[in-house]
């Protein structure tokens, strides 16, 4: 039973970082770059919750969308200032800026109001377990996974059925092409970070209610983790974030319930290594054969 | 090989090197200098190792790797085992650093130099992460609160390494090797054609990066008295990856000056450790947004001093960022 309740709690991580992913495959997906910056999206989202919830009294839903706006703005932002100039240069540049901006706002923030961690408040759902065939499943972790299934169903809508969704698809495809069309290639590039910063910045408040410590440098290892399950799943492709995260939260997860609590972090780098190796495309990528 | 070796210049540079180490030696034991400086001078040493050595993966065979703090921490902790456990002598324990290391990376070189750019960048992070978290996990050399390491690191030991290193990669960069390796860098698929083995290369490249990384962390063990896993997190990678990109990737010299630079502006910054961090961050954006080449480009210092600047970096005159 005790397996049954980690795999619950597994799931519940899993879309965590799922939901982080999302935002790493999205951008990788259209202007092939790695968002270092997108874990510390996720630490603001987290903060901005923290401090609408015990500054302004909010519950947690509106703290839930101030973060979410406050981080799709905060990434265009990023994108505008520091990744837009980079466009055509090399891959490498734009890795550097972007791990160059993580650390930006890591320090910053930390500068801004010290390295302490905060403590969320754990009052703001009713908690409460819920019995269920002898396995005890906490009401957050339902709870988590029900917001997460509906962030990802609204993305699945966006992306298949509204104007927006369908020039991210087209830009992702050829981006040439698609400004050959009369796509603004710029502003859906801007559409595309925003959705993805507002989906951390939703990880961010939801984490926060999970783990109850927030701190300035919380984003890394999350940060990593997503983009190891954005990996798992095959760079690119949305649904294959979504499972990659639950797979990747559901291997912690049992290999701290078999006792390697302390080996918890190395898992997620081990499976992406092994998964670089074997099938460097994901689950459910396709091998592209490279034209000279 | 042959052309280094031969040239005057060479044995200027050693002869200047030697009566400058002399010099600091003399100031260092007639106490002139207090520990603060020595303490930054031997830093400015081993971070010179280590820039050189990213340089040879990074800038010269133009393979990405974020994770050099892991080799580092593998030759640290080997060389540690070496003299605090077995009570080995000093040199074998800086030899065992070393080969720990480059051991290490052959084993992580051989699947992932598979990869190419971003992946290789992620996978290498990622085995630098893992490296630590496995030092935090094994009691036998401390764990979390780390290792008591005694201090051994002496000068003549420090100039040795340095000039050891440099001279080893300059002359490697400058043999059909290196050349084998920088038109890797060029284009990987055109020097395949070529004939040149391709794997082959990118591998001795990143195990002999690794292997003088290692060296680097037997002489940082034996400076600070301590060794624990949190000083060989992503930071440390990325304080050696800011040498190298700043520096200018493909060129030696660069590295060398922006590691003695950025050590010494670090060094007056240590009580501000968030405004270091956050004018390290902005001068590297910065950089990227203006001068994504760097400082040096592929230029070497000695290039300047030539009329038709044939530099040891290879392509001195086309300043492109050719690092794909």
């Amino acid at each position: 039973m005790e397996w049954i309740q980690q795999l619950v709690n597994g799931i519940s991580l899993g879309s965590i970082y799922a939901l982080i992913a999302l935002g790493y495959t999205m951008v990788y997906g259209i202007v092939k770059l790695i968002n270092f910056a997108h874990g510390d999206v996720f630490m603001v989202g987290s903060f901005v919750g923290f401090y609408s919830i015990t500054i302004f009294h909010l519950g947690f839903f509106p703290a839930l969308l101030i973060s979410m706006v406050v981080c799709a703005i905060f990434g265009v932002l990023v994108e505008r200032i520091a990744y837009k100039p980079l466009r055509n240069a090399t891959r490498i540049a734009a890795l550097i800026t972007a791990i160059g901006v993580s650390l930006l706002i890591e320090y910053t923030t930390i500068y801004a109001r010290g390295a302490q961690p905060e403590a969320y408040p754990d009052n703001l759902l009713p908690f409460k377990n819920v019995e269920f065939f002898g396995v005890k499943i906490s009401s957050q972790s339902l709870f988590i996974l029900a917001i997460s299934i509906l962030l990802m169903v609204l993305l699945q809508f966006i992306v298949h059925k509204t104007k927006i969704g369908k020039a991210m698809r087209a830009v992702s495809h050829d981006m040439d092409a698609a400004r050959l069309m009369g796509i603004n290639v710029d502003n859906t590039i801007s559409a595309t970070f925003a959705i993805g910063s507002a989906l951390a910045g939703a990880a961010g408040v939801i984490f926060g209610m999970y783990y109850t410590k927030i701190e300035p440098l919380m984003g890394i290892i999350p940060g990593l983790k997503a983009f190891v399950a954005a990996v798992l799943g095959g760079i690119g492709i949305i649904p294959g974030a979504m499972v990659g995260g639950l797979v990747l939260g559901v291997i912690e997860s049992l290999v701290s319930a078999s006792g390697y609590s302390l080996w918890r972090d190395g898992a997620a780098f081990v499976v992406l290594i092994l998964i670089l190796i074997f099938r460097p495309s994901g689950i459910f990528g396709k091998n592209v054969r490279e034209k000279v | 090989m042959k052309k280094l070796t031969h040239g005057k210049g060479f044995w200027t540079a050693i002869v200047v090197v030697a009566i400058l180490s002399a010099l600091i030696q003399f100031l260092i034991s007639g106490g002139t200098l207090n520990s603060f400086y020595v303490n930054t001078i031997f830093y400015i040493g081993i971070n010179i190792i280590l820039a050189t050595s990213l340089h040879l993966i990074m800038g010269i065979t133009g393979q990405f790797s974020i994770g050099h703090a892991g080799f580092l921490a593998v030759g640290a902790y080997a060389s540690a085992i070496m003299t605090m456990k077995l009570d080995l002598p000093f040199p074998v324990a800086i030899l065992a650093g070393g080969i720990a290391a480059g051991v290490a990376g052959l084993i992580i070189g051989i699947p992932s130099l598979r990869l190419k750019g971003d992946y290789l960048a992620i996978a290498t992070l990622g085995f630098g992460e893992i490296v630590r978290i496995t030092f935090l996990n094994i009691d036998y050399i401390g764990g979390a609160s780390g290792m008591q390491v005694r201090h051994l690191t002496t000068w003549p030991w420090l100039v040795a390494c340095v000039v050891l290193t440099v001279v080893v990669i300059t002359n490697f960069t400058n043999s059909t090797h290196g050349r084998a390796c920088i038109s890797i860098r060029e284009n990987e698929i055109a020097a395949d054609a070529m004939g040149i083995n391709t794997t082959y290369y990118k591998v001795a490249a990143f195990v002999i990066g690794s292997f003088f990384a290692g060296i680097a962390g037997a002489l940082y063990a034996h400076n600070f008295y301590i060794i624990q896993p949190t000083n060989f997190g992503f930071l440390k990678s990325f304080d050696i990856l800011i040498f190298v990109v700043l520096g200018g990737l493909g060129s030696m010299s660069g590295a060398v000056i922006a590691a003695i630079l950025l050590t010494i502006i670090s060094t007056f910054l240590q009580d501000y450790s968030e405004t270091r961090m956050i004018i390290y961050s902005l001068v590297l954006i910065i950089m990227m947004l203006y001068r994504p080449q760097g400082l040096m480009g592929t230029k070497e210092l000695t290039s300047l001093f030539k009329h038709r600047g044939t530099g040891k970096g290879g392509m001195p005159n086309d300043n492109k960022q050719t690092i794909a």
